[in-house]
């Protein structure tokens, strides 16, 4: 299964849905996705990670790079997963403590970081 | 013997006849293949449903931290996943534990102190260096080391988790209960 990846913007905030496998073959293509958009100066970003199946930590590292980017120019990462299989390795590595995490894009869009 | 069929031989002579044996190039592609193949194998000989996510996430990081190895240091020798159920308690009676060895030939790869190879103490104290590493406050570099998070992982997901390495290269050994058949 390939990764599929949509943005779109909504209330200043940048949405990239993520769908598909996050994996050690198809986390480049997530990692090019986040710094073309800090590139293009898109500092506020909500990964919606509904439609992911699976993620390990590569896809991990990716996400921790984008925040990295983000955070560089004063920006924000902000998660959005109700995914009892994804949010456990979140919870394993510690990264609740880093990544806000969203139950839905509606309560992401309005959060504030 | 040539350099494939020593990685294999030295995996396999341990196995049962029933094991099933994997061995690919170091390509991210087919971390995935192995993937499909350990929760298929596991399914088939009785791991309980409620494990086989752990399965997958655990053969894939594995496998994952094999190819990442064998990029960097030999790129022309194959990963070599073997799995197995076998009769741990050596009660004579069915195959009580599924266990999958990722081997890799790369020499010395066992993480240091601060990683935390293996137990619980080792899986906090792995999740908290990434967390550290993650908010910033280890290192420069763009992305979290990989290795690091895949070793944080596996330690802190797989309770029966055996990682060694020795000169001819290294090994993940994971194990997971079996139901009665």
């Amino acid at each position: 299964m390939d990764l599929k990846l949509e943005t779109r913007d909504e209330n200043g905030r940048t949405i990239v849905k993520v769908g598909g496998e996050i994996d050690v073959y198809t986390a480049p293509k997530l990692r090019e996705q986040l710094v073309e958009l800090v590139g293009a100066g898109k500092y506020h970003l909500i990964v919606d990670m509904e439609d992911v199946d699976f993620l390990d930590s590569t896809g991990l590292g990716v996400l921790v790079g984008g925040l990295k980017r983000v955070r560089a120019h004063d920006g924000s990462l902000r998660l959005v997963c109700t995914q009892e299989r994804i949010l456990k390795i979140f919870r394993i590595t510690g990264l609740t403590k880093v990544f806000p995490i969203s139950d839905s894009v509606e309560q992401a869009v309005t959060a504030v970081d | 013997m040539d350099a494939q069929s020593s990685a294999v031989g030295t995996v396999a002579k341990t196995e049962s006849a029933t094991a099933v044996l994997l061995r690919f190039t170091p390509q991210p592609e087919h971390v995935r293949t192995a993937r499909l193949v350990a929760v298929a194998h596991a399914r088939r000989v009785g791991v309980e449903a409620g494990l086989l996510d752990e399965v997958r996430l655990a053969v894939g990081e594995a496998c994952s931290r094999a190819v990442g190895l064998h990029q960097r240091h030999c790129p022309g020798e194959p990963v070599v996943v073997v799995l197995d159920a076998i009769d741990e308690s050596d009660s004579g009676m069915a195959p009580d534990r599924f266990v999958v060895t990722v081997a890799d030939k790369v020499s010395g790869a066992v993480p240091g102190p601060r990683d935390g190879a293996t137990g619980a103490t080792g899986a906090s104290e792995t999740s908290e260096a990434a967390s550290e590493a993650a908010a910033g406050g280890l290192d420069d570099d763009e992305d979290l080391d990989d290795a690091e998070m895949g070793l944080a992982v596996l330690t802190g997901l797989v309770d029966d988790l055996d990682i060694t390495s020795g000169p001819d290269g290294g090994s993940v050994r994971m194990g997971w209960p079996v139901k009665d058949f």
